[in-house]
């Protein structure tokens, strides 16, 4: 049996949840005020996903850097092998909003897109 | 202000000049910075080390002479150490002992600024000081003052009830019981004073070495060998305006060592909308309270109070204190009522080149002819600077035997500031330099036209701190929070410093650590 | 001199709402004056997602929610110049403004919409004792250089101040490669989201820790490292709680300030607390035909609500340009008190009313299992029961004209919290 400290971000109570994870059990959530709470502490142990939000570089651009992001979120323990590729990446101008940059950042199967166009400079 | 507005009519046609000389301009700035490559020894006539206001002055001084002169400085600009924090402060001169170096200097100088403000086009404004006496039992200090400031030479000196003084100055403190009133006081910019100083100096032919630190000074033959970490230099005569460092370059030659006790003074700077506080510099008579802080309005219209006063061994230890910064607004709110501590901007701390005899030392080195102390230069040093340029400039030429030069020019005109200008000159600049219609810094009004100036022009800022001291970008209310970046391609682009190399003054200063 | 029925003083999110709203009320001469080369303002450098999920139900990052604004404003081809530096704003709404290409140039607006939004306390605001070496930034300078530049500001970060802009700048930083030692918050709260402590410093294992300020700033020429200490009940450091980190940068999210030198300089009255100008609930300023909308008017915490705050000045001006200046009936002041610091509108014109008024707060202190009461002169007319009050959120309460209307003597509203 394991348990988990978590803070809940449903509001600004910020309500302390304890979850208690046992093999072949559903997880249990303690310290929620409302099902939010209950909720976000099964999300958090059983499948934490994040969206990762960053910028690339653009060359031929009227500005330097275009922002992008994740489609939709990723596993949590996939954060730091996603930005690896984004950082890794170079994009000519121009860009448009949407525009796919990677479309399957470290094998998660969701796509980086651009959150922001850039016109030819 | 009133200079300021008869000016504008020149000031506009010098735009139109400027505008055309700029590129000119430019080239020069690139010419004053090439370091000379190969092991060649570097031969002067005179050499003066350090580039605060005093080695400006000096430097400006003996450009009048035919004589071949070099600056060494071991940062990266002009009034950069002691020169750049400080009161900004041109005393009337009844502080120092009459009799004293310090006496004679500053009352010669304090009567040379005003023309000189106008030949340099720098920001001065005579506007006059009250020492407060907030007790009746110190009344006798306050006499011996007046007294003082009259065998000094100290003109129109006078001492008010604590209802004259308020009735000049509203915002004073009531318990204010007598105050000694200094007409002749002022206030002044010291980067601008330094600055214009520097570069009209080598408008006319004094060669500026930045980065250069003098490790050692040796004889050599009849003049001196100066070993700096850029090769060595030698020098017929040298003087020493090494400020908090005199000391060291004055014992490499003399025997008759002296001791130079950096003296911390931290400051509080405030916003403008407190600027407008005290019209007049407000000082505090020494008393059993201790010696007091001054408040005062700056040229630019902020309020500045401070200094504390603590000696340090260390000559970099420019770092304030959370102590002293609350001393200096303790002690300031007995002066000035109502003082809006929560409109502070800026904190700093400056050291003066303190010594133990307390007055300055200026002249040739006994023991060590040919080698010229401008050392234990502290307040008044920056009221005094121009006299003490002229003194020590005149000694040297006058042991060289040097003669004036005919096409020696004593004016310089300062960076073209939009900002006052009636709005249809200001329109015209804009037509003739788009620069000038596109705002860097928004708290002072900063335009790029005149960051470029900055930059180009003779001696031009190689460092934000150096744009800074030059045409105040970042030095209002939101401390160069929005405009940082914006600058910073500016100067990478008017010098090819990359973005990555870009200071905030001496090398290791780098603002960025890379790209992303 | 050129003549505009609705000039707008910033092209943020603020801005761009406002404009698009007054278009839609029927007034077409609309300019938009920014001071950058790009609309949208700081959601630009914002790229990290939380944006509009009141506005548009779905997360969008800054610049996709500037882009949806943006794309309104083209598709209502709204006139905007960039570059372009509004330099004062006269009592008869003259408004001189100045670029590269036009040069100085002078507006006459019938009605304005203050729109500048809000900058970051400096650390001179603070008074942090030691060296001024380089490596010090403001949050959103960083903020900036890093996302918008594409440069790397520092390698190891201790954060003073945990606003929001302070705990993403955490995240980012540490995402591009930095380590972020500590954030330290003054206060025993923080005055960020729960969801950015969690997502931005939780998630990378970064020590918040709250009543704790840096004392020193060590390095002459770049950090080279900061001394925190814990601090007291009454803010002030405690002797012997110091703690040195080695860093090279320390970034400041010490607050926000609502941008007003040209309202200042144009008479405006002021309001101590929010910052920002004190308006009617036609968000109206005590210049008659001047409007003030988002940051510039008090630091909102989300930007939908700045978005509807505007649309709300826009409409709000389009009348005044339709209908010409309507002095108010009957303004009622609304007093902030027991807890609630500000709050937006401060007047509320009984007469001339919508039918509902939103009107925004701010609590000081972090209150559990509290009470939102308005009273209507001595009377109590809403009590509504919280969980949570947090001084890092924006509160409201909704006024409706039936309500008033019971009270036709009506003459102080008075927002409060209390216990029971």
């Amino acid at each position: 049996m394991e348990t988990r400290q978590l803070t809940c971000i449903g509001c600004p109570l910020g309500c302390q949840l304890t979850v208690t994870l046992e093999d072949g059990k559903e997880p249990v959530v303690a310290g929620y005020t409302c099902k939010r709470g209950e909720a976000y502490g099964k999300k958090e142990v059983t499948d934490p996903t994040r969206t990762v939000t960053s910028s690339v570089r653009v060359t031929g651009g009227e500005i330097a850097m275009a922002s992008v992001k994740t489609r939709t979120d990723i596993p949590k323990d996939k954060i730091f092998d996603v930005m690896a590729e984004i950082r890794a990446v170079t994009i000519p101008a121009p860009v448009a909003l949407g525009q796919v940059i990677l479309p399957d950042a470290a094998h998660t199967g969701v796509a980086v897109i651009a959150t922001k166009a850039v016109a030819k400079r | 202000m009133v200079p300021r507005a008869v000016f504008h009519g020149t000031l506009f046609l010098y735009i139109l000049l400027k505008i055309l000389i700029d590129r000119t301009a430019k080239k020069r700035y690139t010419d004053n910075r090439k370091r000379k490559s190969g092991v060649t020894v570097l031969k002067y006539d005179v050499v003066v080390i350090g580039g605060g206001v005093t080695g400006c002055s000096i430097a400006r001084e003996l450009s009048r002479y035919q004589l071949k002169t070099c600056l060494l400085e071991k940062t990266e600009d002009v009034c950069s150490g002691t020169s750049k924090a400080n009161s900004a402060i041109v005393h009337a001169g009844y502080d120092a002992a009459t009799g004293s170096q310090m006496a004679r200097f500053n009352v010669e100088g304090n009567r040379l600024m005003g023309e000189l403000s106008k030949e340099l086009d720098f920001d001065f404004i005579r506007n006059g000081s009250l020492v407060l006496c907030f007790d009746e039992a110190d009344r006798p200090g306050l006499d011996a003052l007046l007294e003082r400031g009259k065998a000094n030479g100290v003109p129109d000196l006078q001492i008010l009830s604590g209802d004259e003084a308020r009735a000049l100055e509203p915002n004073l403190s009531d318990e204010v019981v007598a105050a000694l009133y200094a007409p002749t006081g002022g206030i002044v910019c010291p980067f601008g004073l330094t600055i214009a100083m520097a570069e009209n100096a080598a408008d006319n032919g004094v060669e500026f070495r930045f980065l250069t630190e003098v490790q050692n000074i040796t004889r050599d033959g009849e003049g001196w060998r100066i070993d700096t970490n850029q090769g060595p230099v030698t020098a017929r005569y040298v003087v020493n305006a090494a400020g908090v460092y005199a000391d060291v370059m004055h014992n490499f030659v003399s025997e008759q060592k002296f001791t130079i006790v950096p003296r911390k003074g931290d400051y509080c700077l405030l916003d403008k909308e407190a600027g407008g506080l005290v019209s007049r510099t407000i000082f505090q008579l020494p008393g059993k309270m201790g010696k007091g802080v001054l408040v005062t309005p700056t040229v630019h219209g902020n309020l500045l109070m401070g200094p504390t006063a603590t000696d340090l061994p260390d000559k970099e230890a420019t770092a304030t204190t959370a102590e002293e910064l609350s001393d200096v607004q303790t002690k300031a709110q007995r002066s000035v009522k109502n003082l809006p501590l929560r409109a502070v901007i800026t904190s700093f701390s400056g050291l003066r080149a303190h010594e133990e005899h307390h007055d300055f030392i200026l002249g040739e080195c006994p023991d060590a002819p040919g080698f010229f102390d401008a050392a234990a230069i502290e307040s008044p040093g920056l009221s005094s600077a121009p006299a003490i340029g002229a003194y020590i400039a005149g000694l040297v030429a006058d042991k060289a035997g040097a003669a004036q030069k005919s096409d020696w020019n004593g004016t310089r005109k300062g960076i073209v500031r939009p900002g006052p200008l009636p709005k249809e000159q200001r329109a015209a600049l804009i037509k003739e330099n788009p620069a000038y219609g596109s705002i860097v810094c928004r708290c002072e009004g900063v335009s790029e036209g005149e960051i470029v100036d900055a930059i180009t022009r003779t001696l031009g800022a190689r460092s934000l701190d150096g744009i800074k001291r030059r045409v105040r970008q970042g030095m209002g209310r939101c401390q160069a929070g929005f405009c940082t970046p914006r600058t910073m391609e500016i100067l990478s682009r008017e010098t090819g410093i990359p973005m990555e190399k870009i200071c905030k003054n001496a090398p290791g200063s780098e603002m960025l650590t890379g790209e992303k | 001199m050129q003549q505009h029925d609705i000039v707008i003083v910033g092209g943020g999110p603020a801005g761009l709402a406002a404009a698009v709203a007054a278009r839609k009320a029927g007034v077409q001469d609309i300019l938009i004056l920014e001071r950058d080369g790009h609309l949208g303002g700081i959601l630009n450098q914002c790229i990290h997602n939380g944006f509009g999920l009141h506005t548009f139900k779905e997360e969008l990052t800054g610049p996709e929610y500037a882009a949806r604004f943006i794309e309104q404003a083209m598709a209502e081809n709204i006139p905007c110049k960039l570059n372009t530096m509004v330099m004062d704003i006269s009592p008869d709404k003259v408004v001189t403004a100045m670029n590269r290409e036009d040069g100085l140039f002078e507006i006459k607006a019938r009605a304005v919409v203050l729109c500048m939004g809000c900058r970051e306390r400096p650390r001179g605001a603070l008074n942090i004792p030691g060296y001024r070496p380089a490596g010090i930034y403001s949050a959103g300078t960083a903020q900036r250089l890093m996302n918008i530049e594409g440069f790397s500001v520092g390698k190891e970060v201790v954060i003073l101040g945990s606003g929001n802009i302070g705990l993403i700048m955490a995240r980012r930083m540490t995402l591009e490669g930095a380590k972020v030692k500590v954030v330290a918050e003054l206060m025993p709260y923080s005055g960020g989201l729960k969801r950015n402590i969690v997502q931005c410093l939780d998630d990378y294992g970064i020590p918040l820790k709250l009543s704790h300020t840096v004392v020193k700033i060590d390095g002459k020429e770049r950090v080279t490292g900061i001394t925190l200490a814990q601090v007291g009940p009454d803010r002030k450091p405690i002797p012997g709680t110091e703690e040195y980190y080695r860093c090279d940068t320390l970034l400041l999210s010490v607050g926000l300030l609502p941008e007003n030198e040209l309202t200042r300089e144009a008479g405006i009255a002021m309001n101590r607390v929010t910052g920002g100008p004190d308006v009617s609930d036609s968000l109206e300023t005590s210049l008659p035909g001047v409007f003030a909308c988002g940051n510039v008017l008090h630091v909102h915490d989300l930007v939908d609500y700045v978005s509807e705050e505007a649309a709300l000045a826009g409409r709000n001006a389009a009348a005044y340009v339709q209908a010409g200046e309507r002095a108010a009936a009957n303004p009622v002041p609304l007093t902030a008190k027991d807890g609630v610091r500000y709050t937006v509108p401060q007047t509320l014109d009984t007469a001339n009313m919508n039918d509902k008024v939103v009107v925004r707060f701010r609590v000081g202190d972090v209150y559990k299992d509290r009470y939102v009461s308005v009273y209507f002169d001595g009377e109590r007319v809403l009590h509504r029961k919280k969980n949570v009050l947090a001084p890092g959120e924006m509160e409201q309460v909704v006024l409706t004209r039936q309500q008033v209307e019971k009270y036709p003597e009506l003459r102080q509203i008075t927002v409060c919290t209390e216990v029971e």
